[in-house]
């Protein structure tokens, strides 16, 4: 699997995003600069978890300060800049295998420090949502998606809605508690396609 | 639990018979069904069965294991860590554990029980904390000593209200900081311990989440633990908790009692005051 390298450095719009939060009262800012502090000094790196892990990007940043409320005007800007760090299938063709995509809904595995490098990441899906009908052991923390495509469509808007939505989770709303597979590089293009047909193909059980 | 049972499964596990087989034996008596209310079937038989789990829980054995780990002379220095001061004065082990973390004096810092109790090992045994913290989690083939302990330390508050202390200007410090790391997004999936504990009547997959930023629920992630765990059949403490969590949280790993911990521990402990601690539990 290829790691995309997620970039650190803060976009010109990401600092001046910080900049608007820094009227917060002085000893939550001491309690935060000792917080970070004291992380820095106590985790150590472990198999690919890297320590550069606790550093935050401006959208972290931002979630975290105004305890995942952020300025409107802040919103629009980070949400435009993830919306356009998106990378769509050069072919063009969002659906995938729906079969393979269960299997990626199914597995939680991936990114911690006991998962091997090179090996696929899951998508952890049923951690949080209802999807197919056979599977009764799903989270509450989003959305049913069970019979997405049946309800909201199956047309290339909707193909691209649910690819966008998978990729990069903050584009559509930015502290959302979902992560971006794409752009964190947890999934490759294709297990995204696997998972979009999931969701939109008429055949996946999610839409019978 | 039936006291010759008890002694009986402490020799298999002195022994260093697996953890599981001593369970095997410790779950063959018998306990009466509770009564069954008005809820479904399948949630009555839960509750039974957790119930019945409670009453003869494996954790009593590593209770046992701890007391006579916390008074045998060992060490470097062949000692006893019954002049350890737990907070309430050397040796005093009653209610210690529901009054951490707390600050102790003589080292300038926020400790939570199992700090504390390494500590002692350290600086009355003569142990070395870096071989402490080489292994320091439960396996299927070793229970670490500190685990013991502290669920000997932990049993001796048993039926007691929680009350954190947060008289200290370095104690209330470590609910503050604990408060910040608890909220803090990062790594790759921008998780931080509120993304999945936030919020009240959140489930992933089938397990109940509480919101351990309120009063009200931080109780249900603070009981039970110290706790054995079904899952694999090992006794793990709160620094296995929080380990484990940060392992989920797709972060790098935390150092073994290290003071991040203790600040996260502070705000879970303080935000948990003022509920019956029931002592050393069981879990999934």
């Amino acid at each position: 699997m290829k790691i995309r390298t997620v970039s650190r450095t803060i976009s010109f719009s990401g600092a001046a995003a910080i900049a608007l939060l820094a009227a917060i009262p002085g000893h939550a800012q001491d309690a935060r600069a000792t917080a970070i502090a004291i992380m820095k000094r106590d985790f150590h790196a472990q198999g690919i978890a890297g320590m550069d892990r606790l550093d935050q990007d401006a959208l972290q940043v931002v979630c975290t300060r105004s305890n995942n409320r952020p300025p409107k005007a802040i919103v629009e800007r980070l949400e435009r800049d993830q919306a356009d760090s998106i990378k769509f299938p050069a072919d063009g063709k969002l659906l995938g295998d729906w079969r393979a995509g269960e299997k990626i809904a199914q597995s939680g595995h991936g990114m911690t420090w006991k998962d091997k490098p090179g090996k696929p990441a899951g998508g952890g899906c049923y951690n949080c949502h209802q999807i197919g009908p056979k599977e009764i052991s799903f989270g509450n923390v989003g959305p049913s998606l069970y019979h997405l495509g049946k309800i909201r469509g199956y047309g290339p808007d909707m193909q691209k809605y649910v690819y966008a939505k998978i990729y990069d989770s903050k584009a559509a709303s930015l502290c959302s508690a979902m992560p971006r597979f794409g752009h964190s590089g947890a999934l490759t293009e294709a297990q995204i396609k696997d998972l979009v047909a999931l969701l939109l193909d008429p055949r996946s059980p999610v839409n019978q | 639990m039936n006291r010759a049972l008890i002694l009986g499964a402490a020799v298999l596990l002195a022994a260093g018979i697996p953890n599981q087989y001593a369970v095997a034996q410790a779950g063959k008596s018998a306990k009466k069904p509770s009564a069954a209310h008005a809820k479904s079937k399948q949630a009555a038989e839960f509750e039974q069965f957790h119930e019945e789990l409670e009453q003869d829980n494996p954790a009593e054995l590593f209770e046992l294991k701890g007391e006579e780990l916390w008074k045998a002379k060992r060490g470097p220095k062949h000692a006893s860590l019954e002049q350890c001061d737990l907070g309430l004065g050397p040796g005093v082990v009653k209610g210690a554990y529901v009054q951490m973390p707390r600050y102790f004096a003589d080292v300038g810092q926020v400790m939570d029980a199992e700090r504390r109790i390494v500590h002692c090992m350290v600086t009355l045994q003569g142990f070395k904390e870096a071989d402490l913290a080489k292994q320091p989690f439960s396996t299927p083939d070793r229970t670490p000593d500190p685990v013991s302990l502290v669920a000997y330390v932990a049993a001796q508050s048993r039926g007691m209200k929680i009350a954190t202390p947060q008289k200290t200007a370095q104690e209330r410090e470590a609910y503050a900081v604990g408060r910040e790391i608890f909220n803090y997004r990062a790594g790759p999936y921008d998780f931080s311990c509120a993304t999945c504990h936030g919020q009240e009547g959140k489930r992933i997959r089938s397990q109940q989440l509480p919101d351990l930023a309120s009063k009200k629920e931080a109780i249900k992630g603070y009981q039970g633990w110290p706790g054995y765990r079904l899952t694999g059949g090992l006794m793990h403490t709160l620094q296995w908790r929080m380990n484990d969590c940060f392992r989920q949280q797709r972060f790098p790993e935390p150092g073994y009692v290290s003071e991040t911990i203790t600040d996260l521990l502070t705000y879970l402990a303080v935000n948990a005051n003022g509920h019956v601690y029931k002592g050393p539990g069981i879990k999934r």
